[in-house]
Formats: structure tokens, C-alpha cells, sequence
């Protein structure tokens, strides 16, 4: 089914990977009017000035409170807007919540044509999310490997032992005292600092 | 032994401590609880992630737990609040510009809110006069006690808060930084915010929020209604931790170690001797280092603070209708009074009834008669301005 490629929508997120993730994500579901704002000053202001149907922003964004003043149907206020979510959604609330973000849209606008927006949302929001899990898994075996490195280096001058033989005695201790190979190495390391 | 898991989420404000002292002073873990607070960014987050059942418990703004319950600007989910964490609190801190522009206009005591809501709205009409842009002031949040006493404030004086100035909402942590480039004039925020900025040498605070009401409930803990009815006996060991760590916050022997312990980066993350001047009601008023006194400035446990007091919800749902953010209802009024439950914490603390204060009307505000709550239409006939 062909996406309705009419609506604005503006995204407000200050991580512009996560934002240009979400937005390529959009464009590729038909949806062509997408701006980002990722300066969080004169949101409001920049906001009317877009006019869009459809707000979506990061849970850790403070100036998500700054968007709820657009709920009041006041004269400041030039389009209502509304929460996503109504009361027998709840599911989708969860799901936002737990994925970190939060739709907004023009009040009138029928629930049901936004959903898809939403949903994509969601799901490039947890992709984000676990690409920087696996990202942070990288850098912490990145700096691992470095530790053992150091600490095999440390073994064979102290011990005499070949790169061989010092990464198995590592292995082994580790095995026995059911830790994992980088702890016993940096406990090698700060030992050998103590002792220096 | 571990202790019966909690999450509870919180805004990094002073009159948070009560939650955080019971939970780093170890009170909710003598009560068996085993208490994870999470600091969060946003009121609209604390709301939705106790709404959905992410937090058991949550630092509130007293109308947001009032409006959650009516269903206002969100899904509706009745939240209870069985412990008031703080009665005032807040400060309305101006630009160096604008005090100046106010306090020559001034006449009598600058400290009363009428001789100052009336030098606003005359500098408001000569503003209008020379064609100058309005002046904008920041609040917290729609449903905030900031945004209403901002607006009882200048409406005292004749300012219209949405024809004559501008209201917007700003995160705590941007207030300061927004008075200094002067996206703002003025703002209502609790503390530590007014502080900072006349530590910075960029704004005066003008008022204390106890200068407008002697007594307004400011964050209450929060639980929702059906969760509190399926753990009663976990309400009653976390409204007795609450209770121990208000009366421990309000011994002044402990003032430092509290400021201490609010102080902390994953806490406030503000210097705790700042802090301290909030708890002790000491306040730097003036970059040239005006100090202003008041024993009403921040309640957290005195004078029956703690006590949830449905005057006080009362008056907050008056405020919603006089701004035109609700209708006013006997359902409506009936859903507000409910939300603050003094019965839950006279079961817990196990003392009866009394509020344990000499304000007449539970309010005590600067202008208008004497608050009733069971006639909120004829109240709010008495003032000028509201929106009909």
C-alpha cells in the first residue's frame, strides 16, 4: 500500500545519526516532507514555522515538555496538537515508551494514518538503539584485546614464556577462577604496577 | 535480604529530597524496600512511565497528578498522591532589564506581589505603547504550579497571561541559560534554578512562591490509584520512609549532610551549598548579594507539609478552570479532591487528622477572598481576568 506522502513531518532529536537513520527509514516509505531540528532554542517558533502534522522526538529530550504546551487550545497556540496515543492504546504507548520516543500530531487527524509512521518509527528507533549496543560491545573488546595484549607482553618478559604459552596460562586461570580472560589480564597489569 | 523492588522516578529539584534522602539515607531500606530512583528529563517522561507502570512511584508536579486523572492532555490514569514532598518551593526570577524597569516603576514594598504585579502591568503598557515585542516569561510545564502562580501573580495587577505577555515552557536545566540570552524576561522554576542565575549575575528574584501563597502544595509521590490499592502494606513502609526523611531534611543539624546527599551527580548535581541556602530558606536575591530570609520559602516536612491536603487540590483544579484548561464539573472537582490522600497518610504515620498549620484557608494567597472549595465558581467570579 502506497504510504501518504502529504504529511509533514518534522523530527526533533539531538542525535543527528539516530534522526537521519529515522529519516531515510521515512523517505523510503513514501513519506518525502520529513525536516529534522536538532537546536533545541526557539523549538516552538521553528515548529509553527514547519507546520507539521506529525512531531516526533527522543524520550531523552527535555524540551519533550516544550511540545505539550501545544496541547493548550489557546491563541499562542496557532494548530492544537495531541498525543499520539489515545486511552485503548496502550500497546502503543509501551512500545514507544520502551523504544524512546514519542509521537505527536495535529489534533483531528485520524489515528489510524499516522500508525505506520509511528510503527517505523519504533522499529528504526530499537535498530538505533542496538546498533550502539553492539557498538559499545565493539569498543569494550577493542580495549580488551589491548589489555590482554599488554598483559601477554608483561608475562613473557617476567616469565620468560613464549606469546603462545602466556595467552594459554592466561586462559587457564581464567577457566579455573571462572573469570573472563580480560579481568585476569588486567589484574596481571595493575599487579605488575603495584609491584614495579 | 532484599528488599521489595521499586522504581521511582524523579526531576533533579530540591523538593525531590525527601524521596532522595529516604532512599540514600537508607529509611526506605529499613522499611524493606529496595528503592531504584531514576532521574529523568522530562515531566511529560515521569508522567507516561508511571501512567504505563515503567515507574512504581514518581517525583510529581501536583497538577499533573490532577490532570492525569481527569484525563487531561493525555490518557487519563487516576494517580493518588499519599505524601506531599513540598509546600512552595518556587521563586519568579527576572532579567536585570526588566528589574530595573519594575522597580521604577514600584511603589511601596517591593517584596509584596501586588505593588510588583502592578509596576508589570505598567511597564507592559508602555512597552505596548512603543511598539516593543512582550515581554515572555518560562515556566515549567502546562499543568505546573509555576504556570499558575505566574499567572495569579500578574493577573493581580491586570496583566492578561495570554493577551498581554508571553507563557512558554522551558526545561528546568534551560531556564538560566535562556534569561542570560534573552529568549526569556522572566521565569517560574523551583530550585536550585533561581539561584544559579543570580549566582551568574543574570537575574534578581523577585518573589518567593510563598509571597503569592503562603501554602501551595508544589510535587507530591505519586502512585497510581489501582496500584496502590493492590500494595497497600508497600504504600504504608514508603509513606513511613518519606515521613523519616522529611523530619531528618528539617532538623537543622542535618541540613549540611542532607545538602550533601542532594548534591550528588546522579542526584541534583548542583554544589550542595546551594542547596543548603534552599532548605534553610536563605536566599542570594541579588547579584550584589541581597540576602532575603523567609521560614515558608521550601516546607518539606514542617507545618504538616507532608500531609496531602485536598484544599489544595481543590484550588489547583480552580486554577485549570480559571485558565480555561478544564470545565468546571462537580465530577471534575470530585476527581481532583481524591487525588490527594490524607487518609492513606494518617493510616501510614499513624497520627489522626490535623493539618498542623495556621493558614485560614489552606491557601493563604496575597489577593481574592478567602478560598472555598465547595463553591469554585463564585471564587472565581472575584477576579478580573479569567478565561470564560
Amino acid at each position: 500500500m502506497p504510504a501518504e506522502p502529504f504529511f509533514k513531518i518534522v523530527i526533533v532529536d539531538e542525535s543527528p545519526i539516530r534522526a537521519a537513520i529515522l529519516e531515510e527509514g521515512l523517505r523510503e516509505a513514501g513519506f518525502t516532507s520529513v525536516e529534522r531540528i536538532g537546536d533545541m532554542h526557539n523549538l516552538l517558533a521553528r515548529i509553527y514555522a514547519l507546520d507539521p502534522d506529525v512531531i516526533l522526538i527522543d524520550l531523552e529530550n527535555p524540551s519533550r515538555d516544550v511540545l505539550e504546551q501545544m496541547f493548550q487550545v489557546s491563541r499562542a497556540v496557532k494548530r492544537p496538537i495531541a498525543m499520539f496515543v489515545d486511552q485503548s492504546d496502550s500497546a502503543s504507548i509501551q512500545a514507544s515508551v520502551d523504544a524512546g520516543v514519542s509521537a505527536y500530531i495535529v489534533d483531528g487527524l485520524k489515528k489510524e494514518r499516522i500508525k505506520p509512521v509511528l510503527d517505523l518509527c519504533i522499529s528504526r528507533f530499537n535498530a538505533f538503539a542496538r546498533l550502539q549496543n553492539e557498538l559499545e560491545k565493539t569498543k569494550s573488546a577493542l580495549e580488551e584485546r589491548k589489555v590482554i595484549d599488554r598483559a601477554k607482553g608483561l608475562l613473557m618478559k617476567l616469565k620468560g614464556l613464549s606469546e603462545d604459552e602466556a595467552y594459554v596460562l592466561m586462559r587457564s586461570t581464567a577457566m579455573r577462577e571462572k573469570k573472563r580472560i580480560g579481568e585476569i589480564a588486567q589484574s596481571i597489569i595493575t599487579a605488575s604496577e603495584i609491584l614495579k | 535480604m532484599t528488599g521489595h523492588p521499586l522504581r521511582i522516578g524523579f526531576i533533579p529539584l530540591v523538593d525531590a529530597s525527601a524521596l532522595i534522602v529516604a532512599v540514600d539515607k537508607g529509611f526506605a531500606a529499613a522499611e524493606g524496600l529496595d528503592v531504584t530512583l531514576v532521574r529523568e528529563v522530562s515531566w511529560s517522561n515521569v508522567r507516561d512511565k508511571l501512567n504505563i507502570g515503567l515507574f512504581d512511584a514518581a517525583h510529581l508536579l501536583a497538577p499533573v497528578a490532577i490532570a492525569s486523572s481527569l484525563g487531561l492532555g493525555h490518557i487519563k490514569v487516576p494517580i493518588v498522591a499519599p505524601f506531599n514532598l513540598g509546600i512552595n518551593g518556587n521563586a519568579i526570577t527576572i532579567s536585570p532589564a526588566l528589574h530595573a524597569a519594575l522597580m521604577a516603576q514600584a511603589d511601596g514594598d517591593p517584596d509584596d506581589p501586588m505593588v510588583t504585579a502592578k509596576a508589570l502591568a505598567q511597564v507592559v503598557a508602555a512597552r505596548k505603547k512603543a511598539g516593543q515585542e512582550p515581554l515572555t516569561f518560562g515556566m515549567t510545564f502546562p499543568y505546573s504550579t509555576h504556570n499558575y502562580q505566574l499567572r495569579f501573580w500578574m493577573a493581580a495587577g491586570g496583566v492578561d497571561p495570554d493577551e498581554d505577555v508571553q507563557l512558554v515552557v522551558l526545561p528546568p536545566p534551560y531556564m538560566v541559560e535562556s534569561l542570560a540570552n534573552g529568549l526569556v524576561d522572566a521565569f517560574c522554576v523551583g530550585a536550585p534554578w533561581n539561584s544559579v542565575a543570580v549566582d551568574l549575575g543574570i537575574g534578581h528574584i523577585l518573589h518567593f512562591a510563598a509571597d503569592i501563597l503562603k501554602r501551595g502544595a508544589e510535587k507530591v509521590l505519586a502512585v497510581r490509584g489501582k496500584w496502590a490499592e493492590e500494595n497497600p502494606d508497600v504504600l504504608v513502609r514508603l509513606i513511613r520512609a518519606h515521613q523519616r526523611a522529611a523530619d531528618f531534611i528539617e532538623d537543622p543539624a542535618n541540613r549540611a549532610e542532607a545538602a550533601q546527599v542532594l548534591s550528588r551527580a546522579d542526584r541534583i548535581n548542583v554544589d550542595a551549598e546551594v542547596i543548603g541556602r534552599t532548605l534553610d530558606g536563605r536566599l542570594k536575591i541579588s547579584p550584589d548579594g541581597t540576602l532575603r530570609a523567609s521560614q515558608r520559602y521550601l516546607l518539606v516536612g514542617r507545618e504538616g507539609a507532608a500531609r496531602p491536603d485536598p484544599v489544595q487540590a481543590a484550588w489547583l483544579y480552580a486554577q485549570m478552570v480559571r485558565w480555561g484548561q478544564t470545565k468546571l464539573t462537580e465530577a471534575g472537582l470530585k476527581t481532583a479532591l481524591a487525588v490527594f490522600r490524607p487518609d492513606l497518610y494518617d493510616t501510614a504515620i499513624g497520627i489522626k487528622g490535623g493539618n498542623g498549620h495556621s493558614v485560614t484557608d489552606g491557601i493563604g494567597a496575597f489577593v481574592g477572598p478567602v478560598f472555598d472549595p465547595s463553591d469554585i465558581a463564585a471564587h472565581l467570579k472575584s477576579f478580573a481576568i479569567f478565561r470564560r
